[in-house]
């Protein structure tokens, strides 16, 4: 039996009168690579947050394996970050060094910088570097993000919808990254929309539409559930979820 | 007259006005960095609503103590830590969004500290706590002025990193930094950083004014620098200028001190948007050609 890394008891979270979450349960167990999908408004982002810290469940419990403590990586949705922000690419890949390098200390020469040197060369941005992060392409900031995660080396990697909105060509060498992730070991936790890459890369799915729809390996819980990438993802809205989401659309 | 008449003799001749610009510069620099920091948090209008915010306070320390300075300075103090709480308590408990919230209280902080101070002082008082004197500034203010530009200076130094990591991605620098100590305290220390600049500046600028030295030599430097590096140094020198050319000014005409510089630094920042380097109306002409 592996150890848990992260485990949901019951994690129920409303905004206002709006419920996000109901009493989803779930282990993501160490090294595991799990997909989370669901439609629009099921609560994806909510749950990763939750699962970050950002954000405290209104009810039930989130438990972190305690070594994990400072070892997680958050990547928001892209919208969530200001792009605009005055800084070049490779002092928004530095960032990342931050929890080990701390308030002060310089990190211009020596195995720091070396960290970032490579991060931006696993990710093709090194050509990139002396740019201002305002002038890339959603591609492109997109790679800096995943730069500044290998930056920060942490253990559990929790990314919220990392393609939406990029193309094929930049989602490849992405993909490749989560998996060098996987292979290292690492936990993974992996908002997506898109069936086919669930389907082909992710051993673990874990379906949400505000509850937790049914988890487990994916190519029998996608079989059991009679759900193929063609198959619209609203059949896995509970009836009484389904009006609500027509309202937002 | 001449230039020099102009432009030099106010200061060489009047102590007041010698202690002014130094108070004027001192705000200058320590506040724009601050200024920086608050416009990439999109904070500027929070921090406008906190300058009003500390009127009542001042207000009830000019009832209590007459124009010292230290009740003042502790009154202002004590009334933006009410209405940050307040604001706080208010976006949690109803559905009340933060900055409908801090609208209601600095309309309501202002009216309560204009009605307390009609109560008991003239209305030269009055103008004197909205808009700044500069006759005001004595040695006292000079004091507390240089030990707050000392003291933000060196804590924006010292967490320079942080602030600009959480300006970023608030969500990143707390997930990713939990093991390391008062993480979670950087909006705090932002805002006490502020709330200390906005009280050092009420006897120059005015409660009304207070913010006009750190938000916009900011947002002018925006239109001449595209880097941090750049940035903070822009600002310094365009609050600087705005400061000693919004004295002088004052001193040739009856505007007191607050907008007369904010007059200025408002210039410069309109000045700056429309020919500035980026993202001024010239340089968005020019990319369209």
């Amino acid at each position: 039996m592996t150890q848990a890394h992260v485990t949901l008891d019951d994690v129920s979270y409303h905004y206002g009168h709006h419920k996000a979450l109901q009493d989803v349960s779930g282990v993501f167990p160490a090294g595991s690579l799990t997909a989370v999908a669901g439609p629009n408004g099921a609560g994806k982002s909510t749950l990763l947050k939750i699962i970050a810290g950002v954000m405290k469940p209104k009810k039930g419990r989130v438990i972190v394996a305690p070594a994990l403590k400072g070892k997680i990586g958050y990547l928001p949705q892209a919208s969530a970050i200001e792009r605009d922000y005055p800084l070049n690419v490779r002092d928004a890949v530095s960032t990342g060094l931050w929890p080990d390098a701390g308030s002060l200390p310089s990190f211009q020469e020596g195995p720091l910088k070396a960290r970032v040197d490579k991060a931006l060369a696993d990710v093709g941005l090194q050509d990139f570097a002396a740019r201002q992060m305002g002038e890339l392409s959603g591609g492109q900031f997109q790679r800096l993000l995943f730069a500044r995660l290998i930056v920060q080396d942490p253990q559990l990697i929790l990314l919220d919808e990392p393609f939406a909105a990029i193309d094929a060509q930049t989602i490849a060498p992405l993909i490749q990254q989560i998996m060098v992730w996987h292979a290292q070991g690492r936990t993974i936790i992996c908002v997506l929309h898109d069936l086919l890459l669930i389907r082909k890369y992710f051993p673990e799915s874990f379906l949400l539409a505000g509850k937790c729809m049914g988890r487990g390996h994916t190519h029998a819980l996608f079989d059991q559930k009679l759900l193929s990438f063609d198959l619209d993802m609203a059949e896995l809205v509970a009836p009484e979820k389904k009006e609500d989401l027509g309202g937002n659309a | 007259m001449t230039l020099t008449d102009f432009l030099i003799s106010p200061f060489t001749d009047y102590a007041f006005m010698k202690r002014a610009l130094v108070a004027a510069l001192a705000l200058a620099i320590s506040g724009a960095p601050l200024g920086v920091l608050m416009m990439l948090r999109r904070m500027t209008l929070v921090g406008d609503a906190l300058s009003h915010a500390i009127l009542p306070g001042i207000a009830v320390a000019f009832f209590v103590a007459g124009l010292s300075l230290w009740a003042m300075t502790l009154g202002g103090v004590t009334a933006a830590l009410i209405v940050a709480g307040l604001a706080a308590l208010l976006t949690r408990l109803t559905d009340m969004k933060e900055d409908a919230a801090f609208a209601l209280l600095y309309l309501l902080s202002l009216a309560v500290g204009v009605a307390l101070i009609s109560f008991k002082g003239s209305s030269a008082h009055l103008m004197h706590v909205l808009f700044g004197n500069i006759l005001a500034i004595d040695q006292e203010t000079l004091t507390l002025v240089a030990s707050v530009c000392c003291l933000s200076l060196f804590t924006i130094a010292v967490l320079y990193r942080r602030f600009v990591i959480d300006g970023f991605d608030g969500a990143f620098m707390r997930t990713a930094g939990a093991q390391r100590r008062g993480v979670g305290l950087m909006s705090l220390a932002f805002f006490a950083l502020l709330m200390i600049n906005l009280v050092a500046s009420f006897q120059a600028m005015g409660t009304l004014m207070a913010l006009g030295l750190m938000v916009l030599p900011a947002l002018a430097a925006r239109f001449w620098a595209k880097t941090m590096d750049g940035m903070l140094p822009f600002a310094m020198g365009l609050g600087a200028l705005a400061a000693y050319a919004g004295l002088v000014l004052s001193y040739h005409t009856a505007i007191p001190s607050g907008p007369a510089i904010v007059l200025v630094a408002g210039a410069i920042t309109v000045f700056s948007a429309m020919i500035g380097r980026f993202g001024s109306v010239m340089a968005c002409a020019g990319q369209r050609n």
